[in-house]
């Protein structure tokens, strides 16, 4: 027991909530990205009677309802989290941060896991229209699930449209041990779901699910061109999947690249995290080094100079807010946020490239027998989701020591312009009754050893999880997609528009059937 | 912010919000109360590959919105409890934790049984799949139990006790005793499903978990009287809250009748209210708090759990909009999977 007292609630707590919520994060970026691709199929259907468009959109159904349920069961892990061990955080932003989580529950959670029953098991239950509405219905739902959570994590970063009150209990202000217990409480609702960085932070994240879509299409359309198989199928995948990718890239560039600056503007010690910028001054773009943290420097520094203070003030001389300015315990850790950072935008860069010389092969019509490029079309899926996990451990980590992160001044008046407000020794002063530690919000009825075994369970389930997901997800697409007999035809014929009516007819004959007419 | 009807003010919100948390526990309960019920017969009634396959595809469109209740109450006691919320989950850790486990393995095990090549792989599955159901429904029970008998809690609204002290033998009861019903009531859910021969055995299991359950209610009521005094503190205060257990007793009764006379979908309304009188029994015996604690001056009152008034409102304007969208879709999925379940290629 006394092995066990030593234990760092703390550290676990985050331990596990890093592998709970990454692993977690595998999920609803692939089912965002599919859900829009559903759409798009389950609409050209409609409208051609192609049906081969009916057979994708059942191959790709199955795999997002194997998504879905991963993404579903592993989801609720993180509303019980919060609770279990970051109860005092509860206490704090649970006036802010629940009615996000509420609203989320009600107005996405309910839209998608209803109407997925019927994508998923109603196609010979319902008409190819309200398939198609349950399809956007479904997808709709997971989009809004994104912006309800994302507007609930931006507000942790950039809090707004709140107020820190004393508590009161039997009403009197409660005091706990001498101290007054304080909490977030929302004045206006509006100005905490759109607060400074809700907007860029969503259009960023669901971009990136976009490109973890297309990646996925174009992936599996890749593998089947190289194993020759499926063929019409694999070239109307990786062209769909093509157009998503190159659109997401560059628009994940943009987005990107406003993010940076409005994350500078509001939490300038994470952005000099990413960028190992110790000391302020002119900022140089380091494209590798290796961060030596002791001694307050980029080691093996392979930079562009002054390219980080045009990224972010278009004025290659900008002054630029370096880690010098923040005493050492309001420091991230920058080790990880550098690294990971370093992968998404990597591997973004990468993205673009590959999207410009596939669509320049496209055109050549090179792309579907150049077999080193659909090789990387088939590899990218994993470095898209690779991208989406670096780029969120980016965020939270560089958001330390801070789980609520309090505001700072700016000698410009407003947020990002001029230096930072210090105090006599030069480093910036948080208001601490602002934010909120992440030391300081754990639960205090926890143990270490309580922690410990959670962290193991979840460490074990989670892995037979993973192996068992990707063992089938590998089956199905080994098994591809049924193709219909009439289904290599292009566009609509008048057979299929005859096929489409006498389905019509069938279902409705379906629904007038008395119940349990058809019993096992 | 809007205009409030007299029966909105700052006074009563938190007892409005207290009904409506009721609500959706209530909504959680009867709905994922008759999924989980499946997984528990399926450990026992199938017989065959597709049996087994009729159990899990008669609420394989169905349990995912089911569950939503369970995260959306979740959701909705963070955001107006957050100290009860910050009280429980805590308390519950190890508890929860299995629960959640429990979820996860139920929930991948319908996915994936039917994907499995060999038949201990599927049996594994199915087993998982069992197991996480009655290891769910028992831990809400244990939860249950606990809340009425009390927490030790301190000052500060943190758990002192332990996790043994929670798995005192009138918690452990009333997990048995919500196992049985949750059996009860997937039963009589399996049955309106099912035909034939395997319809007849879900029937006799009907049969079995309402003798089963009637005598754990029997045990646990005599308990409560006897020997937990916080549980009917407000009865003697209130006479007229004795309507409630009558009502309950009723609806077990009648469960009971309407099984045995096989009016099938009869006997779901009445085990349905049966459960909506056991949470109301609950809220009865813990008003004016939501957490009872083993000392009373460490009862947290509803009031003093609740957020503010503003976030209140915005919760219920929240619920105005979107739950008559919930219903209108949850009448919709169950409308389109009504009648026996069929075995298709899309099924599990």
């Amino acid at each position: 027991m006394e092995l066990f007292a030593a234990l760092d609630t703390v550290l676990l707590s985050r331990l596990q909530f890093a592998l709970t919520i990454m692993f977690h994060y595998l999920f609803p970026p692939l089912t965002i990205g599919l859900g829009v691709v559903l759409v798009y199929l389950g609409l050209r259907y409609v409208m051609t009677g192609d049906r081969l468009f009916r057979d994708a959109q059942k191959f790709w159904t199955k795999i997002y309802a194997l998504n879905f349920a991963m993404g579903v069961s592993t989801g609720i892990v993180m509303e019980f989290e919060f609770g279990t061990n970051w109860s005092v955080y509860s206490e704090f932003v649970g006036d802010v941060f629940g009615s996000a989580l509420a609203a989320e529950g009600i107005f996405a959670f309910f839209l998608e896991s209803g109407f997925l029953a019927v994508l998923v098991f109603g196609w010979d239950r319902v008409g190819p229209k309200m398939h198609l509405f349950s399809t956007m219905m479904v997808s709709l739902g997971s989009i809004f699930s994104a912006v309800w959570i994302v507007a609930a994590n931006s507000w942790q970063q950039t809090p707004a449209g709140h107020h820190i009150v004393p508590v009161y209990r039997r009403g009197e202000p409660w005091v706990v041990d001498g101290e007054l217990m304080m909490r977030a409480e929302i004045t206006d609702f509006w100005a905490m779901v759109f607060n400074p960085t809700t907007v860029i932070r969503l259009t960023h994240t669901l971009t990136g699910a976009f490109i973890v879509g297309g990646s996925l299409v174009a992936s599996v359309g890749a593998w089947y061109l190289l194993k020759n198989r499926h063929i019409e199928f694999a070239r109307r995948s990786l062209n769909g999947g093509l157009i998503v990718m190159t659109i997401g890239a560059f628009t994940a560039a943009a987005t990107g690249h406003l993010q940076a600056k409005i994350t500078y503007a509001y939490q300038p010690a994470k952005m000099a995290a990413y960028e190992g910028h110790f000391e302020t001054g002119p900022g140089h773009l380091t494209v590798f080094g290796i961060p030596d943290v002791k001694n307050e420097t980029v080691r093996y520094d392979l930079s562009i100079p002054r390219a980080y203070s045009f990224l972010l003030k278009e004025d290659l001389n900008a002054e630029i807010v370096g880690l010098d300015r923040f005493a050492p315990e309001d420091r991230p850790p920058i080790w990880i946020p550098f690294v990971t950072y370093r992968v998404m935008v990597g591997i973004g860069t990468y993205l673009i490239v590959l999207s410009i010389v596939a669509v320049v092969f496209r055109l050549r019509n090179k792309l579907y027998t150049h077999r080193p490029l659909l090789f990387l079309f088939v590899i990218t899926v994993f470095l898209s989701l690779i991208a989406n996990h670096g780029g969120w451990v980016a965020c939270e980590v560089g958001r330390q020591p801070w789980i609520v992160h309090p505001p700072l001044q700016w000698t410009g008046g407003e947020p990002g312009v001029g230096d930072v407000v210090v105090d006599e020794t030069g480093v910036v002063q948080y208001d601490e009754t602002q934010g909120l530690r992440t030391t300081d919000a754990v639960s205090k009825a926890i143990s270490g050893e309580q922690v410990l075994g959670s962290l193991i369970g979840f460490g074990l389930i989670y892995g037979l999880l993973f192996i068992v997901w990707i063992t089938v997800l590998h089956q199905k697409i080994q098994k591809g997609p049924d193709i219909s007999e009439d289904a290599d035809t292009s566009s609509a014929s008048v057979e299929d528009l005859l096929d489409i009516s006498s389905s019509r007819v069938s279902h409705s004959k379906h629904m007038i059937e008395p119940n349990g007419g058809s019993g096992a | 912010m809007i205009a409030m009807t007299s029966w909105f003010t700052a006074e009563s919100l938190p007892f409005v919000w207290f009904t409506l948390i009721g609500c959706l526990l209530t909504g959680y309960l009867i709905l994922d109360g008759f999924d989980l019920g499946v997984g528990v017969l399926h450990l026992i009634v199938p017989k065959d590959e597709t049996e087994r396959r009729l159990s899990v595809n008669s609420i394989g469109p169905l349990w995912d919105g089911n569950e939503v209740w369970l995260v959306t109450f979740g959701g909705a006691l963070f955001a107006m409890f957050p100290y009860a919320y910050a009280t429980a989950f805590p308390a519950f850790y190890t508890a929860f934790i299995l629960l959640l486990f429990a979820l996860i393995f139920r929930a991948v095990s319908m996915e994936f049984r039917g994907k499995m090549h060999s038949k201990l792989g599927r049996r594994m599955w199915d087993v998982g799949f069992g197991i996480g159901s009655l290891l769910a429904a028992f831990l809400f029970g244990v939860a249950g139990g606990n809340v009425v008998s009390g927490l030790e809690l301190n000052e500060r609204g943190d758990y002192t006790g332990s996790l043994m002290d929670q798995l005192s033998p009138y918690p452990l009861t009333c997990g048995l005793l919500i196992v049985l019903l949750f059996t009860l009531h997937g039963a009589i859910f399996l049955y309106m499903k099912l035909t034939g021969d395997y319809q007849q055995r879900i029937a006799n299991a009907a049969k079995v978990s309402w003798v089963l359950f009637a005598i754990v209610y029997g045990i646990v009521t005599i308990w409560t009287l006897a020997s937990v005094p916080r549980a009917t503190e407000n009865f003697a205060d209130v006479p007229a809250l004795w309507l409630i257990p009558a009502f309950n007793v009723a609806m077990v009764g009648l469960t009971g009748w309407m099984v045995w006379q096989r009016f099938a979908f009869a006997a779901f309304l009445c085990n349905a209210g049966s459960i909506a009188s056991m949470v109301i029994l609950l809220a009865a015996a813990l008003f004016p708090n939501l957490i009872n604690a083993t000392d009373p001056a460490m009862n947290l009152r509803i009031v003093d759990a609740a957020s503010s008034t503003r976030t209140l409102t915005i919760g219920l304007i929240v619920v105005g909009i979107g739950l008559p969208f919930v219903l209108i879709y949850t009448t919709i999925i169950y409308w389109t999977f009504r009648g026996k379940t069929r075995l298709e290629s899309h099924s599990y």
